[in-house]
């Protein structure tokens, strides 16, 4: 951890920063050094730090399914597939996280969609009293996320006759994931420069063709966030598809999982561990196409 | 050059954003295309969310409960909810947990880890930064029952991870501080959005400024304090709204010490959850939400006041900066990559 | 749908009526349709699910119960085509699905209920009585003359029944003999009195790293605490949790329970920080199978799923040998509930039929079918438990000394838990009441809380005796 921290570790502006002001002076010279080194030392010891912290609890994921007889430690496993071919071959795991899927795609590109139009026509034009109307949605969002909303959620569904229909799950996440999308992508839509769109209106450009031909190229990072965001939400979230499906077949990841308990509500940890990993796999893999394909910034500056 | 456009246009003093003000109407919209683009979302939020979250709080005025007689028959009972639950020592210690909680772990946990991390990485390559950025990510997507089960195996009392790190067999973490446990969880949770936001936010700081308070002379933290803050103020306060209502309302906590022990972490989202599904009363869970919701609100007034006068504050030292001689002044060394190139 | 419906939804549903503007709505809700030419269609829901929670009674039904009975109506020329909906998660969380379901006038056909959630399902009108639902076929059903009047209990309300019990269970204590054998205690222990436990306790104290006593606290046990800890002992104060509507508050036998677990938490005989962790249920299973504990106070599926040799999720190889079992004593001989002796408490789900089913009288053959003595044999295979049939028990249950022994001396002292909406919240404070003891509160303090949060619960005094 040491070794790096020389020169590359200092960032090179401060170097600049310093020089016009740097007394003459050996002395004084060699002090910056050192605290210069210093100063990199420990940056990299924080981040070093900063760097455990966050892969440590995630070593049980990677231990676990593989162990023979896994306990809540991650150790180094006895290693062994059966804990795969067991889940592979007792339940219908692999059907849930297709479910999860149309879920989670079929939200993602309604929020996406429906967040990036309202979010360009708040951003471009005054409407009296927006940014509290989005709050305010904002916060009513927080009550249809939490329990003590499933009453409601659930009888709306009913009465539209969207229970054990992926299109009322899809509909219920979307309607609480929109206002934090619109908030999340109308904050950067205001700082993108709207010089192409003057010119590409002067060309004769609809709005929906501004929109999609200047507007969308510039802020795709944010939408693949946001995509990513909503993909992450719906992924994980257990209540909504729990209360509104009904067919075994169209049960998401998130209420499998909650399935592998005994009786006595003892977690299987073979099971749990394995089907954790597979579960999470898309995720991570889709957050690892798109931040390769879209990079992963709220503004990632106008290519090209 | 990726930066061009906004650099060009040297940011008003006072923080505006580059781009100009936001409500001008560069693409020709009008009033009449602005609703049609508003419309699919407010169709939606309009009835998949404002309607079921008024009637939740008009449940909260009545005594309503899932099952037993209140199912059938509910009664109206006004403010009575709202009363008992500002007199329940349950609920009370349940909102300052909250509270704590919200501060600890998202105001300056999530936001201050995310911030260093951001200004860690803003002109950095290389395997160490995609790494952490890999593993910080992760944290932020995986499923929130998974990331339970990670958290109970990292700090569990009999031989966790962490305590084999410590050489501390037996430290009962989630007994002991339970509070402290699901702060450090949510840090680890949550920090992702903050770094985004904020890298987002800096990649937005014109470079210009940056090198003109450089040759100025300004140490990092005068330039953070002078130049950078007032740049990314409006991305503060988005994020700290943010990052406080979704903690607020996040539930993961329950999967990791169930509220426990002894209601030693019985956060706000847990605390509905028990009275609702784990009593079936609705009707005072629904008040519960209303309750929360008001927090919500107090807590997001006092941000716009914060960072408002944070803004008044300082306009002076930002404008005291010499104006930047251009495009070209510091550019190209100051930013040897562009966020948006390094990744593709 | 228009507005003004919807408007009728709201209204309806905020006055409680709600299911009734539903019920004209939905049918994708409701997966009771007409199958494939004209069959009838059945759905039949448990809170079980192949491969995860209650895995073989999910295959029990999908593969032996459910295909017999399509087999014998096809033969009756009344085909009907039976799905099973399957849960598999909290309990909590499956009864507020059937709730929502109900409450929408859809929903299975046939479900199980746990049995105190019948008195609430039966108050909200989600349920009705058997025989308003299937008829007089309901009270012919042969099957009762094999199924115990205390049993039935589980499945009344009012003095009504509103179903088919479907098994029940015991609470008992259960030792571990080699350590009470280096305790120099009895290998055929039967405690007679609190005092005896206690000075058992006091006995496996002496041995290094090992837990003398896990008798539940707390609220992170949940409802074990309530099920496994605070009713029998209260029961064996000669103490009730309610009468009819009503409920006990600060009783002099609630104290003695408190006073109990302060003997117990407050001279180490039990672990508090088990009592607290969100995963302590499961440590004193592990700390009992690997003989770390002592004397643990469970019901038989304890003996049954945990520490059963080959299939348990703690299990012991030697479970048969090394693992005792004895009644819970009442505080003194004759000082139980009744001058009972000993006591336990039992529970148990009931299948029942939904209100609002199409088909009654088909549902109601589904039902008994659920409940035959062939298909309660086949059920068990060649393990044990305690059915709700007697003619079954007779023949299962010399297989497993332990269930004979909870069948034939525990049972005929147990009592059920009431059936009401408040129930979970009042258990709730009884878990509290006894964490503020373990956490060194004294008794009288504690039953003192418990009076105010009853209070709180029940919305005033009248409901409250003592």
């Amino acid at each position: 951890m040491s070794t790096p921290a020389h020169g590359s570790a200092l960032r090179a502006d401060q170097d600049r920063a310093a020089a016009p002001h740097e007394a003459p002076g050996g002395a004084s010279e060699g002090r910056r050094a050192v605290l210069r080194l210093l100063r990199g030392v420990g940056a990299y010891v924080l981040v070093a730090l900063v760097l455990a912290f966050f892969a440590l609890p995630l070593l049980w994921l990677a231990a676990a399914p593989f162990d023979r007889n896994p306990g809540i430690t991650a150790s180094l496993p006895e290693f062994t597939l059966r804990n795969f071919e067991r889940l592979w071959h007792s339940t219908d795991a692999v059907h849930s996280l297709a479910s999860s899927l149309v879920l989670a795609v079929g939200s993602a590109v309604l929020v996406v969609g429906c967040s990036a139009l309202a979010a360009y026509a708040l951003s471009r034009v005054r409407i009296r009293g927006r940014d509290g109307i989005l709050y305010a949605l904002l916060l009513l969002s927080s009550i249809v996320t939490g329990t003590a909303a499933m009453v409601p959620v659930f009888l709306l569904a009913a009465g539209l006759n969207l229970v054990d229909s992926y299109l009322g799950v899809i509909l219920v996440l979307t309607g609480g994931l929109l206002p934090a999308a619109i908030f999340i992508l109308k904050d950067f839509m205001d700082t993108t420069p709207r010089s192409y769109e003057e010119s590409a209106r002067v060309f004769g450009a609809s709005p929906l063709r501004v929109l999609k031909d200047v507007v969308v190229p510039v802020v795709r990072p944010g939408l693949a966030t946001v995509g990513v965001w909503t993909v992450a939400q719906v992924w994980g979230n257990f209540l909504i598809p729990f209360l509104l499906l009904r067919s075994p077949d169209k049960s998401p990841a998130a209420v499998v999982m909650y399935t592998f308990y005994t009786e006595g509500g003892q977690p299987d940890l073979a099971l749990i561990s394995t089907f954790s990993l597979l579960y999470s796999l898309p995720v991570v893999l889709m957050f690892l196409f798109v931040s390769r394909r879209y990079g992963f910034r709220f503004h990632g500056g106008i290519k090209g | 050059m990726a930066t061009t456009a906004s650099s060009a246009e040297p940011a008003p003093p006072d923080g505006t954003p580059p781009g100009g003000p936001p409500e001008q109407d560069a693409a020709g919209l009008g009033r009449r295309g602005a609703a049609l683009f508003v419309v699919p979302a407010l169709v939606l939020v309009a009835l998949f969310l404002v309607l079921p979250a008024v009637w939740t709080l008009y449940l909260g005025s009545t005594d309503y409960r899932l099952t037993g007689i209140p199912a059938v028959d509910p009664s109206f009972v006004g403010t009575d909810n709202l009363t008992r639950a500002l007199g329940d020592s349950g609920f009370l210690r349940s909102l300052w947990l909250t509270l704590l909680f919200v501060l600890g772990s998202a105001v300056i946990g999530q936001a201050g880890l995310g911030f260093a991390l951001a200004w860690w990485m803003r002109e950095r390559t290389g395997w160490l930064k995609t790494t952490l950025e890999a593993l910080v990510m992760l944290a932020w997507i995986l499923p929130s029952s998974v990331v339970a089960f990670l958290w109970i195996a990292f700090l569990d009392r009999d031989g966790g991870t962490l305590n084999a790190l410590l050489h501390t067999p037996g430290a009962a973490w989630l007994l002991d501080h339970p509070m402290l446990s699901i702060v450090v969880y949510n840090i680890w949770r949550g920090t992702a959005f903050s770094m985004m936001l904020y890298s987002a936010a800096l990649g937005n700081v014109p470079a210009s400024h940056l090198e003109t308070a450089r040759l100025a002379g300004a140490n990092g933290w005068q330039l953070l304090r002078d130049v950078v803050l007032p740049c990314v103020r409006g991305h503060v306060l988005t994020n700290l709204l943010l990052i406080s209502l979704w903690t607020f309302n996040d539930f993961t906590p329950f999967l990791i010490t169930a509220g426990g022990p002894d209601g030693a972490s019985e956060i706000l989202p847990v605390h509905i959850y028990k009275t609702a599904l784990g009593n079936g009363e609705l009707g005072y869970g629904a008040a519960l939400s209303f309750l929360m919701l008001l927090i919500n609100l107090v807590v997001a007034v006092i941000y716009l006041r914060l960072l408002g006068r944070g803004r008044r504050a300082r306009r002076r030292p930002a404008a005291d900066v010499p104006a930047p001689r251009g495009p070209g002044a510091g550019d190209a060394p100051g930013r040897p990559d562009d966020p948006g190139e390094a990744t593709a | 749908m228009g507005g003004v419906a919807r408007r009728d939804v709201v209204r309806a549903a905020v006055l409680g009526a709600g299911s009734a503007a539903l019920a004209a709505c939905g049918s994708p809700l409701d997966p009771r349709g007409a199958g494939a030419d004209g069959e009838v269609a059945l759905t039949v829901a448990t809170n079980a699910v192949s491969g995860g929670k209650n895995a073989d009674e999910a295959d029990w039904i999908t593969r032996w119960v459910v295909p017999r009975f399509e087999r014998r109506k096809r033969a009756e020329g009344t085909p009907v085509r039976v799905r099973f909906a399957p849960s598999g998660v909290d309990d909590e969380q499956y009864k507020t699905k059937l709730a929502l379901d109900l409450k929408a006038h859809a929903g299975p056909d046939v479900m199980a209920l746990d049995g105190i959630w019948v008195g609430e399902f039966a108050q909200a009108r989600y349920i009705r009585p058997l025989r308003e639902v299937a008829g007089e076929r309901a009270v012919d059903w042969a099957g009762w003359a094999q199924i115990d009047p205390k049993v039935r209990s589980l499945a009344r309300f009012e003095g009504k029944l509103y179903g088919i019990p479907a098994g029940t269970d015991a609470r008992l204590l259960f030792f571990h003999r080699p350590l009470f054998r280096r305790a120099g205690l009895p290998a055929d222990w039967q405690p007679r009195s609190w005092a005896e436990v206690l000075a058992a306790a006091r006995r496996l104290k002496r041995l290094d790293g090992v837990t003398p006593l896990q008798i539940n606290a707390g609220t992170a046990m949940g409802e074990a605490t309530t099920m496994q800890g605070v009713l029998p002992l209260l029961t064996g104060a000669g103490g009730r949790i309610s009468d009819g509507e009503r409920w006990y508050g600060d009783t002099r036998e609630l104290r003695a329970v408190l006073g109990f677990y302060r003997d117990v938490y407050g001279a180490g005989l039990g672990d508090p920080r088990l009592q607290q962790e969100a995963k302590g249920r499961d440590k004193s299973f592990e700390r009992f199978a690997t003989g770390r504990l002592g004397i643990l106070a469970e019901g038989d599926y304890f003996w049954r799923d945990v520490i059963a040799p080959k299939t348990g999720t703690a299990p012991m190889k030697g479970r048969d040998d090394e693992v005792g079992y004895a009644l819970f004593p009442a505080r003194a001989p004759g000082a139980g509930l009744g001058g009972r002796d000993h006591v336990s408490l039992s529970g148990g789900a009931v299948h029942v039929l939904n209100p609002h089913t199409r088909h009654p009288r088909k549902a109601f053959a589904l039902l008994a079918a659920l409940h035959s003595a062939a298909a309660l044999r086949a059920r068990l295979g060649d393990s044990a438990m305690i059915t709700e049939r007697d003619d079954v028990n007779d023949a299962v249950l010399d297989r497993d000394p332990m269930l004979r022994f909870a069948a034939d001396k525990a049972l005929p002292v147990t009592t059920f838990r009431p059936g009401l909406a408040a129930y979970p919240a009042v258990s709730l404070a009884l878990q509290e009441a006894t964490a503020a003891v373990v956490a060194g509160r004294s008794p009288a303090a504690a039953a003192a809380a418990y009076r105010s949060a009853l209070k709180e619960v029940l919305d005033g005094d009248d409901r409250i005796i003592g």
